[in-house]
């Protein structure tokens, strides 16, 4: 059953998984070669958590197989915790406990003598930028020195395949960007990576390959670049406050754009994909608009959304089931979860 | 990574059976002294298990105990190994809540996904428990000395009943760990906490004799189990009644307390979602 072990560090055929009546996962595949990073892209209840929690062996599939380093994750559990790390969603930190001593006890728990132990807590602290911080309890971090603190956890045990789920949910840019850092240089140190992500810019800065999960499917799957000439670049973007001058509006813009613009008949918003052509477009979308004489506001060039790779494949737009991670989520209710992520896609228009 | 892996076969069989006991050890001890550092960390967490018994003792004593007869001794005797009981039956709220937390926080994920003994979490989670029970109910007998409560049936006697109760307290804190990683939301643990021990804990032989009770609520006062644990418990204490039935009974239920619910616990560990 094992894979040869130059195979790649992840593979999987026809991953299945209902909760109830909800199916997660309708027959997931995937293939991550070794030493690259994969990027799991989709919106929440899309099933990537729980694509990424049977592969840590925290839930058994109810059909298919997935194998981790050459490891079947239902046969071989044991074996494959021995060579992966996971960081989830939240910090799994104990907050009254020092960054020091959460490290030094995930250590012990991976069976190093307590000098080892040490040793590694004090190698990663000083890698992970939280020497000054080594001392103090972990509920007096930020936000991105927890998440940053929980990422060293998941690597005490020099994991052969490291698996991020949603990384930088919930930080603010600064923070992002840093942890932006630290994965980069964990995937150039040659660790295999399955990161998940509801946000295409963070694909797109990580991952060698993308796949798009929606409602527990791959729906497209390719590099960074195949995906964005899916969707067809930038996207200018502008709401219409007169919506009896919409259609005018849209007349006047069509010419300039690839293919047909589409509008919110409600927020009277409309966009239009451009290509590669970001600023040239845009001036030109300017004087489209004012020759119409159609009065708009917000009038802006943006990078394409996860929304607008969902547009692009499946022609409608990412929506959240909330099933299962909403299982979760319930039980996550008093931590302000669902206001961090609306907070960070803020951050991140 | 330029190390070339072990073959799969090879790594499959894993440690020898010698070595994994061991681990499994090192790493309870492990998660107890964590839970044990975050307890005397947390001033909320020795409030409820330190001041609150403290308040309880001094209230009874002091405030009810005048109003509540009891034959054959003084309430003060009465109550202490009421309380004790009590208080052991009441650790089991941290044991609930540090579960549901960490099951909220994604901590079990984390431990889950790494080669340690999955025994261990719950294992060192409950030694913790039972550590931090046995000072509270130490700290309970100091103060009774104080208001003038005395072990009246030997020293063997009186470690008999804080060992009695300590037994009890972790039976308890069994139930409780189920019931934390079932539910797995803190406040619904909490409320759930109280809509059992409460009613099982004062309407028993913990704080009032029983024969004060309305008839219908003495038959189920008579035959609840911590009314047995705290009749054994307080004929130890006091050496006033034999002790033999009340024991019988408490230990049959006890064993059938960890019969049910460690496995049930240990279930719901292994697929806490």
């Amino acid at each position: 059953m094992a894979e040869a072990s130059s195979g790649p560090a992840i593979q999987v055929e026809g991953l299945t998984k209902s909760f109830g009546d909800v199916r997660a996962l309708r027959g997931i595949d995937l293939s991550v070669p070794r030493g690259t990073v994969l990027g799991v892209l989709g919106p929440n209840g899309a099933g990537k958590t729980t694509a990424v929690r049977i592969l840590t062996t925290l839930l058994r599939p109810d059909g298919g197989r997935a194998i981790v380093e050459g490891l079947d994750v239902v046969r071989n559990d044991a074996a494959v915790r021995r060579v992966i790390g996971l960081s989830g969603q939240s910090a799994a930190i104990q907050e009254e406990l020092t960054g020091k001593e959460n490290l030094e006890l995930i250590g012990r728990l991976y069976h190093l003598s307590w000098p080892d132990a040490r040793s590694r807590a004090a190698e990663l602290l000083s890698q992970f930028d939280l020497v000054d911080a080594a001392d103090r309890h972990a509920k007096t971090y930020s936000g991105g020195m927890q998440r940053r603190l929980d990422l060293a956890a998941s690597l005490v045990g020099q994991p052969k395949v490291l698996f991020l789920d949603e990384p930088t949910t919930g930080l603010d840019p600064r923070s992002r960007l840093s942890m932006w850092d630290v994965i980069r240089s964990l995937a150039a140190g040659g660790t295999t990576i399955l990161l998940t992500t509801q946000y295409l810019d963070e694909a797109d800065e990580l991952a060698d390959t993308i796949v798009v999960f929606d409602h527990g499917k791959v729906i497209a799957q390719g590099t960074a670049e195949d995906l964005k000439g899916r969707i067809g670049g930038d996207v200018i973007e502008f709401a219409v406050p007169d919506r009896t001058r919409i259609n005018d509006a849209v007349a006047a813009i069509k010419p300039i754009g690839d293919g047909e613009p589409h509008l919110d008949a409600d927020t009277g918003i409309v966009g239009i994909g451009v290509g590669g052509r970001g600023s040239d477009a845009l001036i030109e979308a300017v004087r489209s608009l004012d020759a119409a004489e159609v009065v708009t506001h917000g009038l802006a060039l943006r990078r394409p959304s996860l929304d607008d790779v969902f547009l692009a494949l499946t022609g409608h737009a990412a929506e959240e089931d909330g099933q299962p991670e909403s299982k979760r989520g319930g039980r996550r209710k008093g931590k302000p979860a669902d206001s961090d992520t609306a907070k960070a896609r803020k951050d991140n228009a | 990574m330029t190390a070339i892996a072990a073959p799969a076969g090879l790594r499959e069989t894993g440690p020898s059976p010698l070595t994994r006991t061991k681990w499994a050890v090192s790493d309870t001890l492990t998660i107890t002294r964590r839970n044990l550092i975050v307890w005397y960390r947390v001033p909320a967490y020795i409030f409820f298990s330190v001041v609150q018994p403290v308040i309880f003792v001094l209230l009874f004593r002091y405030v009810f105990g005048g109003a509540i007869p009891v034959h054959g001794t003084t309430y003060v005797q009465y109550l202490l190994p009421g309380i004790i009981g009590q208080t052991a039956a009441f650790a089991s709220f941290g044991t609930a809540i540090a579960l549901a937390q960490e099951l909220q926080k994604g901590v079990i994920d984390r431990l889950r996904s790494m080669p340690m003994a999955r025994s261990a979490v719950l294992a060192g989670r409950l030694v913790a428990d039972s550590v931090r029970m046995l000072v509270t109910i130490l700290i309970i007998v100091a103060v009774g000395y104080a208001v003038g409560f005395r072990f009246t049936n030997g020293v063997a006697a009186a470690i008999a009943m804080i060992a009695l109760a300590t037994v009890f307290g972790l039976a308890i804190c069994c139930i409780a760990a189920f019931t934390g990683l079932a539910i797995g939301d803190e406040e619904s643990v909490q409320s759930f906490g109280l809509i059992w021990l409460f009613p099982l804990t004062f309407v028993s032989s913990a704080f009032v004799p029983i024969a004060t009770m309305p008839g219908w609520l003495q038959a189920f006062a008579n035959n609840q189990p911590v009314t047995f644990v705290i009749d054994a418990m307080r004929a130890l204490a006091l050496g006033h009644q034999p002790v033999a039935a009340d024991m019988l009974k408490s230990i049959a239920w006890l064993i059938g307390i960890f019969v049910v619910f460690v496995p049930l616990s240990v279930r719901a560990y292994k697929r806490a979602v």
